[in-house]
């Protein structure tokens, strides 16, 4: 007996030789608050890091007014959420899953980075990731190769965010045998789950995916936030572009920044501009050409002279000399 | 009888949380988890058959529990393991291995005896089970 009362059994064949049961589960006690309670929101932890999350959002994004509105409702969203279950008031899970809508650079990734942090500090999803993939990564080229695909793909992804990049060529009304309608209806199925801790993002270029939601109502109504990226002005660009050359440890001299708005101008009017992703372009080949003016000088350098980029940087583009604009041909390159 | 194969045998049946939880201690020590079926119970048998591959390149563990899930419903009435392999000494090596299903009914073992020379006795296992052939065990 006294063998027994601290957990040892003597084992004897036929007896007791069933399964092992369970005891009876500890009633997991969460506090619900009674009716006349008063709730601060600035009481959960989660809120301090979702504001440290959306001024980051503000900080580093230039413009894009309504997507960082859009931001700031989802978060307020789920903060209440959060309260209403403090009360013992369950709602249904709402749901997440996006399509970022946006010409090239106008920071759908970005977003989608912050976006996947503040779901995290809210609790919504497991962890702060951000899986992307494009349709390479989900189609297979052959019958039964697409849904392993799919499905190793939404492991990955598990309890984070799945970032469809392009999303539009899943879908080719063109192609009757094409696979990528098979990944449309897994995407389905694990969409609906609620026990999945899964976001999926859709992203790509406005018009096309305009076509691809047309074409899948089915997957258009389980999208709950429609975000749009407008394209930059030529202000904000001129913002980026100062945010950019500050976080390189950079500067531009007066006239530099005259000369690198000009440039902006011309080549906001070229074909394939895209947005950021060209002003990134733009400054990485000024530093290319300070580098070449810097060891042309053949003298000692200060610090100074390593962190200005002068107007003469900014006017060695092609884009001030070439005249004669390439209109869009397969031949033509990007301007540089 | 009970057949105790593997970590946890002697716990109570592992619900599909505590699964998770195992699997993602699994993940979180960097070891590649794998899920393999028979219906094969004797101790000796090692090499059960592999549902697919192992699972690589996860950090939580939902992949591994849809692929449990479609491995019970294809197989109802087999034997499910899952394993988890330890890379870090150049070779494969099994740091955690429990079952997550096992048939309703375990009908057990028998001695078999072998006479050998000079009257020398062997002794075997001999799973009732197997006596009906390869997927048709265990009531199926």
């Amino acid at each position: 007996m006294a063998a027994e009362a601290n957990g040892f059994r003597l084992h004897r064949p036929g007896t007791g030789d069933g399964r092992p049961v369970r005891a009876e589960p500890a009633e997991d006690a969460v506090e619900i608050l009674d009716d006349g309670a008063l709730l601060d929101l600035s009481t959960d932890i989660a809120g301090n890091d979702v504001e440290d999350t959306l001024t980051r959002l503000d900080a580093e994004l230039v413009g894009l007014a309504n997507v960082k509105r859009r931001v700031r409702e989802i978060a307020a969203l789920l903060l209440i959420d959060r309260a209403r279950q403090r009360f013992g008031l369950s709602a249904s899970r709402p749901t997440m899953h996006m399509s970022f809508t946006g010409g090239p650079g106008t920071g759908k990734t970005t977003v989608a980075l912050r976006m996947a942090e503040m779901l995290h500090a809210l609790g919504y999803i497991r962890k702060p990731k951000v899986h992307t993939v494009t349709r390479d990564d989900l189609v297979g080229q052959f019958i039964g190769h697409t849904a392993p695909k799919t499905k190793e793909a939404l492991a990955k992804a598990a309890g984070g965010v799945l970032f469809i990049d392009e999303a539009y060529y899943l879908f080719r009304p063109e192609n009757e045998r094409d696979y990528g309608q098979e990944v449309i209806e897994i995407l389905l199925q694990e969409m609906e789950s609620e026990r999945a801790s899964l976001v999926v993002i859709f992203a790509g270029y406005p018009d096309r995916m305009e076509r691809f939601f047309s074409a899948n109502p089915g997957l258009s109504s389980r999208v709950a936030h429609h975000l749009e990226f407008a394209d930059y002005t030529h202000a904000e660009l001129l913002g980026i572009a100062e945010l950019m050359v500050a976080r390189e440890n950079f500067r531009f001299d007066e006239p530099a920044q005259a000369a690198f708005a000009e440039y902006l101008a011309l080549r906001m009017t070229r074909p394939r501009f895209s947005n950021a992703r060209s002003v990134r372009n733009a400054l990485d080949r000024c530093r290319l050409r300070q580098a070449k003016r810097l060891v042309e000088l053949r003298r000692p350098l200060t610090k100074t002279d390593l962190i200005t980029l002068t107007d003469q940087d900014v006017y060695g583009s092609s884009v001030f000399t070439d005249s004669t604009e390439p209109r869009d041909g397969p031949s033509a390159r990007a301007p540089a | 009888m009970y057949l105790r194969h593997g970590t946890f045998s002697y716990l109570p049946e592992l619900t599909d949380a505590e699964i998770a939880a195992q699997v993602r201690y699994a993940l979180l020590n960097s070891w590649p988890v794998s899920i393999e079926y028979t219906d094969d119970p004797h101790p000796r048998n090692a090499y059960w058959e592999m549902w697919g591959l192992p699972l690589f390149d996860l950090d939580e563990p939902d992949g591994v529990l849809a692929e449990i899930n479609a491995c019970r419903a294809t197989f109802p009435r087999h034997y499910v393991r899952v394993l988890a392999y330890d890379a870090r000494f150049g070779r494969q090596t099994t740091a955690l291995s429990f079952l997550v299903q096992r048939p309703a009914d375990e009908p057990g073992f028998g001695l078999t005896r072998l006479e050998g020379p000079d009257r020398q006795q062997k002794y075997g296992l001999h799973s009732y089970a197997t006596d009906k052939r390869q997927g048709q065990r265990y009531g199926g």
